[in-house]
């Protein structure tokens, strides 16, 4: 296990090593455009230069990069240019904003997902089991910013019910999270569904649920004790695996709703070309990605004995 | 050896495909999808001969229109009408070339792509296999649309790569279709390599490649004609899903503000122009969305049929 979580560690650090040269490399060639949207569209030549030789954008890309490099480290994410604040201050409240989001989206999800997904697994090709299945495709082929576009037609414009924009301008609100929530949940419960009832009814066949059933254990208790376990090792690796597809469905549903999260901060900081701030959200979303990869892993060992680690 | 060939002649690969299609009437799932989908192409197709308006001519008097009202030429605008007044009908119906071709094109490059990657890395292993599924594990590291946004940000028209392009003669249009191409690429052929690699690695070991190896047959004469030809099979239901995949995420770039330049009609970006409008865009934003659904969802469902025929057989 041990073994494993360095490797692991080794392996994000060098892709996030990787990743941060490559986007220096890639913002390298804007600078002059960041300043020129730094100090608007009318400002002159000599005082973009003096922007860039004033910010440190001026030295050699390698002194830049390194100086960067130990800035991370440390914990001094330098400034971001757009919003001329310290990156890590901007993005925390940011990354907070989105894990509200993102915590409240897999818990429904999940529970939605494991509910469904049990109840059609359990009574494969039933009438239940068709719909369940229809609508779970059904929901799946609706991009977040298409479901999100019927939702607030209904809910904001037609019943009038809830707010269709998620800013928090008067402070935090449970209306103002409905929708973002509910977006994506729709988006992603489909997959989910599938997964566990594929898992369930897969289990549901097997010879051990038929001696529990015939031995006259209670279908109830069959169901719970000996079934939902076993049928739970493949979604639950599933589910955490698809934190990162998850992430790249809120980008666009915090821009959908103006929900001040991490997703909408670095399509900002895309637009702007404002590299500092970039680099922060990309390192962020390697370790979220090697991290639910690496937590994935664990729980799958524990759920299922068979499988050690080498 | 040859005696057994000729006593038993291989089907026709057109009457292979037949057969294909005879199996997916035996799935209902399959044949909506299939329905769904060749709808969309053939109004894709046969836009102009459709009895359509022009989807850029703009009506100053008829902005924001619902269903059905009167056009002032004597006819009506069947969905309403846009912000500029533009038929949202023929928008759609003219919309859907752009949708279908640029994301069959991103499609098609990230699997050839991807396929390669894969083989390659499958097959020779190794150190091929350790640079090949590092570089795919640096871009799946990225959330797909904070790639895509990272990379098309950065190559608008005045990059060098969009310089470079539109000296070689592309217009605006296609300097921004081929950068989309470009970012799917990236963010597509590591997924799809990695399924490729996981096939090839079991396919590798099977008679007919070692059969190859002791002909002298080259690495790459196995890779392409030995082992992608075999691992077709469930590579056929993945770029199914996976055209859906591709298909949101250009929507999506769309919506970003990322897609093709205006006044292209490009489903994605008729959601965000209208939506500043508030309760009267209600009508404008709902067409396209669901021309975007209808779409997948007709590529899904085609998957799972195709999936159920491939699971019977």
């Amino acid at each position: 296990m041990l073994r494993l979580a360095i490797r692991r560690l080794a392996s994000m650090i060098l892709i996030m090593f990787v990743i941060s040269v490559l986007l220096f490399l890639f913002f390298e060639g804007d600078k002059l455009n960041l300043a020129m949207r730094v100090l608007g569209q009318y400002s002159t030549m000599e005082g973009r230069l003096q922007w860039l030789e004033d910010n440190g954008y001026n030295r050699p890309l390698v002194i830049r990069y390194f100086s960067w490099l130990l800035g991370f480290i440390t914990g001094d994410w330098n400034e971001s240019a757009q919003f001329a604040t310290p990156v890590f201050t901007f993005l925390l409240p940011r990354l907070a904003n989105t894990a509200i989001l993102g915590l409240c989206v897999f818990v429904c999800t999940v529970a939605i997902a494991l509910v469904l997904g049990v109840l059609s697994g359990i009574a494969e090709a039933s009438f239940r089991d068709r719909a369940i299945t229809v609508l779970s495709v059904l929901t799946t082929s609706v991009p977040e910013f298409a479901s999100a576009t019927f939702l607030v037609a209904v809910f904001v414009y037609w019943l009038g019910w809830l707010p269709g924009s998620s800013s928090f301008s008067n402070g935090f609100a449970w209306n103002e999270l409905v929708l973002p929530v509910a977006a994506l949940v729709l988006y992603n419960f489909g997959y989910y569904t599938r997964m566990t009832r594929a898992s369930m009814a897969e289990v549901m066949g097997s010879q051990y649920i038929r001696t529990a059933i015939l031995k006259g254990l209670p279908y109830k208790r069959v169901i719970v004790r000996h079934a939902l376990r076993n049928a739970l090792i493949a979604p639950f690796t599933v589910m955490i695996l698809q934190l990162n597809y998850l992430l790249s469905g809120v980008v666009v549903t915090e821009v959908f709703f103006a929900y001040d999260g991490y997703g909408k901060a670095l399509y900002d900081a895309a637009m702007f070309g404002d590299v500092y701030l970039i680099l922060a959200g990309a390192m962020v979303a390697v370790v979220v990605a090697v991290l639910s990869q690496f937590i994935s892993d664990i729980g799958y060992t524990y759920l299922n004995p068979r499988i050690r680690f080498a | 050896m040859t005696d057994l060939a000729q006593t038993a002649p291989r089907p026709s690969r057109f009457r292979k495909l037949g057969r294909s299609i005879g199996l997916l009437r035996e799935s209902p799932i399959g044949m909506v999808g299939a329905f769904l989908l060749l709808f969309w192409i053939f109004i894709a197709v046969f836009a102009d001969l459709l009895p359509l308006r022009d989807p850029l001519a703009q009506s100053a008097p008829d902005l924001l229109k619902p269903m059905m009202s009167p056009a002032p030429d004597g006819g009506y605008f069947w969905l309403g009408t846009d912000d500029k007044g533009r038929d949202i009908l023929s928008r759609l119906f003219y919309g859907s070339r752009l949708v279908l071709f640029w994301s069959v094109l991103a499609t098609v490059v990230a699997y050839v792509v991807g396929m390669l990657m894969g083989v390659a890395a499958g097959y020779r292993g190794g150190w091929w296999d350790e640079v090949l599924s590092f570089l795919g594990n640096v871009f799946l590291a990225f959330p797909q649309m904070v790639l895509y946004i990272v990379i098309l940000s950065q190559l608008g028209p005045d990059s060098p790569v969009g310089m470079w392009l539109s000296s070689q003669g592309f217009s605006t249009v296609w300097v921004k279709g081929l950068t989309i191409v470009l970012a799917v690429m990236f963010a597509t052929a590591p997924q799809v390599a990695r399924i490729v690699r996981g096939i090839v690695l079991d396919l590798k070991t099977r008679d007919y490649v070692a059969a190859a190896e002791v002909r002298g047959e080259s690495p790459l004469y196995i890779m392409i004609v030995e082992l992608l030809p075999n691992a077709r099979g469930p590579l056929i239901v993945d770029a199914c899903l996976r055209l859906g995949y591709v298909t949101i995420a250009i929507a999506a770039l769309g919506f970003l503000g990322l897609g093709l330049p205006p006044p292209e009609p490009d489903w994605g970006k008729m959601i965000s122009e209208v939506r500043g409008f508030g309760a009267m865009a209600a009508n404008a934003m709902i067409w396209p969305a669901l021309a975007i659904s209808s779409l997948v969802l007709g590529l899904n469902l085609l998957a799972d049929g195709l999936r159920e025929i491939s699971l019977r057989d």
